[in-house]
């Protein structure tokens, strides 16, 4: 699926981070960002997901079809791990969740609860949960921590294989995955030069300043 | 929408839930007031409605803090925020389940610990019904404070002081249903008043948590 933003400002908390964001992206096609660390790489996923409304400028596509990842991993400790992708995939009104479970390899771990995960296998599950969603774009916040090499491979042939589809997927990483039809974004200039927004109160303004 | 619930219900009864804690605070602070007040079923009996209320206020307010911010802490908030399910709808079901886990339970075990304060017989159906009608709108008011204070470290206290003021119109129709009942007088209008507040509340305060959630997910 297309998407794309145009003159996009992005906020995160009172800070204003990112101004003047353009981008496109064609179906079928990744692009990754890539900046340096506190450069605006989750507040700008956090706004194309939704949870952030923008500043200013335009989101050409729907929030309703991004799936968004982030760094924490929202799993329920107490829950198996079936039992986990069980609830997304309800909520998603996905009917099964074994396209899930085999792309991921999470057959043997299905019973287990996850808080006895390791890292790379919580991270696994968290990510398994994208195929769950049904939707077209995928925003990935840092998708590769904690996973070790064959299932780093893992995870980028399931994003491979929903490019193939027609989706399109957008995400912060450091590493290389080695996906064909990608392009790397540096975010660097957009970052806001202007760190406050000027705030309603003229007397804060002048104390300042 | 039902697989939210009964997670949180799974949640609730689970290892570390929580399920059962507002209960067994309830349990203890009836039995202690006799300790306190001395063993006199006159006077016993005569505060037995407010001390049965405020039991039950406080012990809603136990768990109170459980509701967004475990899912907040572990970033299932965020995830359900883009999910398909309106907020809204979620924070309905959170009120939910969080009554379903307290203020139910309280409801039916009411009427016995009724009896270690030497409530009226005859009180004890006004009991059930003011709860029945009340916890509702103190588990959805609950939920509107969790939703205003998540993310902020040690929220929990901070919750109860912006729920205590809310809860007072309750607690006030509640004990005064109770104690007219007792007395043998008519309780409609209390009664009639418990369920508008429950009413309004639950056409309300899914919108003002919903929108709070929003604010405090930037």
């Amino acid at each position: 699926m297309n998407f794309g933003v145009e003159n996009l400002t992005c906020r995160r908390g009172e800070v204003t981070v990112l101004a003047g964001v353009n981008f496109d992206v064609a179906a079928g096609e990744a692009l990754i960002l890539r900046a340096p660390n506190g450069a605006g790489k989750t507040t700008l996923l956090r706004c194309l997901a939704g949870l952030t409304p923008p500043v200013a400028g335009r989101l050409k596509f729907s929030t309703e079809d991004v799936a968004y990842a982030a760094h924490a991993d929202g799993l329920k400790a107490q829950l198996s791990v079936e039992e986990n992708l069980q609830f997304w995939a309800d909520i998603f009104g996905t009917k099964t969740i074994s396209p899930a479970v085999e792309t991921f390899e999470l057959q043997d771990l299905l019973s287990r609860r996850a808080q006895d995960l390791s890292a790379g296998q919580k991270r696994r599950l968290s990510l398994s949960r994208l195929m769950l969603t049904g939707r077209a774009i995928w925003a990935l916040d840092e998708p590769t921590v904690s996973l070790d090499a064959d299932n780093v491979a893992r995870f980028a042939a399931a994003v491979t294989q929903h490019l193939r589809q027609g989706g399109s997927a957008i995400l912060a990483t450091h590493i290389d995955l080695g996906l064909p039809t990608a392009r790397t974004l540096d975010i660097s200039p957009f970052r806001a030069i202007l760190q406050d927004t000027p705030s309603d109160d003229p007397f804060l303004d002048e104390a300042l300043s | 929408m039902i697989a939210l619930l009964r997670r949180d219900l799974i949640l609730a009864i689970r290892a570390g839930g929580g399920f059962g804690l507002g209960l067994a605070f309830f349990l203890i602070l009836v039995v202690l007031v006799p300790f306190g007040v001395g063993p006199n079923s006159e006077i016993l009996s005569r505060i037995a409605p407010g001390i049965l209320w405020v039991g039950a206020l406080l012990s809603c307010l136990l768990s109170l803090d459980r509701i967004f911010q475990l899912d907040y802490e572990d970033g299932t908030l965020d995830l359900l925020a883009t999910a398909p399910l309106p907020l809204e709808a979620a924070a309905s079901l959170k009120a939910l389940s969080h009554w379903l886990t307290t203020g139910l339970p309280l409801t039916l075990a009411a009427p016995f610990l009724g009896v270690l304060l030497s409530m009226p017989t005859e009180a004890t159906i006004w009991l059930v019904t003011s709860l029945a009608l009340g916890t509702p709108a103190l588990s959805m008011l609950g939920t509107f404070g969790a939703a205003l204070t998540v993310g902020l470290k040690r929220g929990g206290l901070l919750v109860s002081l912006l729920v205590l003021p809310l809860y007072m119109p309750t607690l006030i129709f509640g004990a005064e249903a109770v104690r007219r009942g007792a007395e043998g007088l008519p309780t409609s209008s209390a009664l009639l008043f418990l369920a508008a507040i429950t009413a309004g509340c639950a056409a309300l305060l899914p919108f003002a948590s919903a929108a709070a959630l929003r604010m405090n997910l930037r």
